[in-house]
């Protein structure tokens, strides 16, 4: 009733090919992004932007990343956390040296070393694919993290071994370092990602996005339709890589504040594929929805039962989490194996018709 | 020149001054191999007749140990029992726990999630990792514990072997598990070949709608395949819980078992075998000789390098079949 596109005609191919063809759609997406951009940060408690905005829009962003590269392409990676952490790496290295530019400007520059880093690391999807180039992945994970732990170049010599995110400002604003206020580090990331996503969806629905399903869905068929497949899949573990660095970067620089080579382990890297999977693979509002999920339950899990005032040891909420967000995880894949974006469509298409079955 | 000359010819002229030490090195990495060849197996064993990438086969490793030394240590609190009683009995039972819990995966996981895409199956191993993690710290607590070795009559100290003006030493728990292990395999591997169970699991393995239609129960068989590996993670657990503890950082080691499998190819049990003591050996010789240079620690990555570097030049593995999905 309220979502249906009768009489809205269509009259160019730029309207046709549109990425909200529909109206309503259009409304939507500007009502959400008022709200992350206006509401929020005003009614927005430092709690919400704190634990619960920045982290998501991080992860979100991430996700993105990892989703271009396994959804999108269909090469399955598990070096996410190294490659988020090459971002943080990098932008400290950065920002350190040439303290006088902007922050901004070194932690969008620390993609792009990620995405060098990833092109390396990207190589073997040459000869082998599917959970054997995962495996392979695993190789840039685990070294990669043993050099954050062994080059004490990357972190200056510091005594800790660790990042510590000095004070940066633009102008008059400080915008990271721990006198920064949550507000000023959130509209940062909410820009950076909200850019960067409209990026991600002019990439997917361009020529590179359509060389890249092409590969997904049949690299041979693709190769004889004329895509070079070594190109094609290094631009996607760079693209790829580059999304995970910006991500690791403002994880570090905006969120936590500071961070040792463990904060990138393994974990994260399947932190971030559990994302895409619940969340729909090949799908860039999948990314948001399975960040939202994943990120969100334990944080659920960890204030509802202290709320309804359940005297439930710490400790065990933790292993109950696990428990929790195991089960869930089955549960979703056997509900959907498409993930929520694909749940999403289903609601959409019977919105559409509704009262009516089909 | 002096990088090289520490790369190329100091490990070696170590090697050679000291080959008590090359071989007590050999040793510990042949042990280990056995370990990693072990996890492997437990991998290959599910992947060959359910293509399913059964990433919790780390955690079963873990959840198999803790429920023996939990049940252990029920049995007894009991009261009157002899402790090598207990001890097999706790045994038998968690047997019977990995036979359910191969059930348990079978119905609630496996069934539903029938002819979905491998990622799809791969991502609800995750979810099993994460339920197995979540009810093994609720049931044993997180903090590690003591493999029962003594009460499970394995043997304890070590031997030394006097060798090139040196010694040698040997703990008799590794001579144990390369035994155990080795019984295992061939245990196994009679299995396969020679029962009518084994024909059906390969019949499986090679195809699925091809074994279904002679009238092959595919449930049946993931059950079996499930519980072997579940065997296999009890063993696993044993051997490596005795050199150790059994904790939830196993689970972290059993991911360096992966290389294998990239080395070995994910359908060949051989390969499995063979990739593990590769893996092993190659990790200590390189983090004894070469790791120093580096800074040390680097056990964590060269077990992948090493399979990175393999591919180059044999990219189906060591037993692999040409047809396995590589570029």
């Amino acid at each position: 009733m309220f979502y249906r596109e009768a009489g809205q005609y269509k009259t160019s191919y730029v309207a046709d090919q549109a990425v909200f063809p529909i109206r309503q759609d259009r409304y939507g997406i500007a009502i959400i992004l008022l709200v992350a951009f206006v509401a929020i940060p005003f009614l927005g408690s430092t709690f919400l932007l704190q634990a619960v905005m920045i982290p998501f829009l991080i992860y979100s962003l991430a996700a993105i990343g990892l989703n271009l590269l396994t959804g999108y392409t269909g090469l399955l990676s598990l070096g996410t956390g190294a490659f988020m952490g090459v971002g943080a790496y990098a932008c400290y290295k950065l920002t350190s040296v040439f303290p006088e530019v902007n922050i901004l400007v070194w932690i969008i520059a620390s993609g792009f070393v990620a995405a060098a880093i990833g092109i390396l690391f990207g190589l073997p999807s040459l000869r082998i694919k599917g959970f054997y180039l995962a495996i392979a992945t695993l190789a840039a994970q685990f070294f990669l993290q043993w050099c954050f732990v062994r080059i004490p170049w990357l972190v200056n010599y510091n005594v800790s071994n660790a990042i510590e995110v000095p004070q940066r400002q633009l102008g008059e604003i400080i915008l990271t370092g721990p006198n920064s206020t949550p507000l000023t580090r959130y509209m940062v990331v909410l820009v950076i990602v909200v850019v960067m996503t409209w990026l991600a969806s002019n990439i997917v629905h361009g020529r590179i996005g359509r060389m890249w399903m092409a590969v997904r869905d049949q690299d041979i068929a693709a190769e004889l339709m004329g895509i070079r497949l070594l190109p094609t899949k290094l631009l996607a573990f760079a693209v790829s890589s580059f999304y995970c660095g910006v991500a690791g970067a403002m994880l570090v620089f905006l969120w936590y504040g500071g961070a040792e080579a463990d904060t990138f382990n393994i974990n994260q890297s399947f932190f971030v594929l559990f994302m895409i999977i619940i969340g729909g693979l090949g799908s860039l509002l999948g990314a948001y929805f399975g960040a939202a999920l994943i990120f969100g339950l334990p944080i659920l899990l960890r204030y509802v039962p202290a709320e309804l005032g359940l005297p439930l040891h710490s400790a065990t909420v933790e292993h109950l989490s696990f428990l929790v967000v195991g089960v869930l995880i089955i549960f979703f894949l056997i509900v959907e194996p498409h993930g929520l974006a694909r749940l999403w469509q289903i609601a959409k298409q019977k919105l559409r018709v509704w009262p009516f079955p089909y | 020149m002096d990088l090289l000359y520490k790369i190329f010819l100091d490990p070696f002229v170590q090697m050679g001054a000291a080959p008590d030490l090359l071989l007590q090195t050999l040793w510990e990495g042949l042990v280990g191999g056995v370990l990693y060849a072990l996890i492997a197996l437990g991998f290959v064993l599910i992947f060959k007749a359910s293509g399913v990438f059964n990433f919790a086969q780390g955690i079963m490793v873990v959840f198999a140990g803790l429920t023996l030394v939990g049940l252990f240590g029920v049995i007894s609190g009991l009261g009157n029992v002899n402790e090598h009683v207990a001890a097999f009995a706790a045994l038998g039972l968690t047997v019977g726990v990995m036979f359910v819990l191969a059930v348990g995966i079978e119905r609630l996981v496996l069934r539903p999630l029938v002819n979905q895409p491998d990622i799809i199956l791969f991502m609800a191993t995750f979810g099993l990792t994460y339920v197995l993690i979540g009810v093994g710290e609720l049931i044993f607590g997180g903090e590690p514990k003591v493999m029962i070795t003594g009460e499970l009559f394995l043997p304890r100290g070590s031997t030394d072997w006097e060798v090139f003006g040196g010694f040698v030493s040997f703990q008799h728990i590794d001579l144990a598990a390369a035994i155990i292990a080795s019984l295992m395999v061939a245990g196994l591997a009679v299995f396969f070949s020679k029962t009518r169970i084994g024909r059906a699991l390969r019949a499986v393995a090679d195809s699925h709608k091809a074994a279904l239609s002679v009238g092959i129960s595919l449930e049946q068989i993931w059950v079996i395949v499930w519980f072997a590996s579940g065997l296999v993670a009890l063993v696993t657990g044993i051997m490596w819980a005795a050199r150790s503890d059994v904790s939830f950082a196993l689970q972290i080691i059993a991911l360096r078992a992966l290389p294998v499998l990239i080395l070995g190819g994910f359908t060949s049990i051989p390969g499995a075998i063979v990739g593990g003591l590769i893996i092993g050996v190659g990790e200590k010789l390189g983090e004894f000789y070469w790791g120093p240079l580096l800074g040390g620690g680097i056990e964590s990555w060269l077990a992948y390098f090493i399979a990175l570097v393999f591919l180059l030049f044999r990219p189906q593995g060591l037993f692999g079949e040409k047809i396995i999905e590589r570029v």
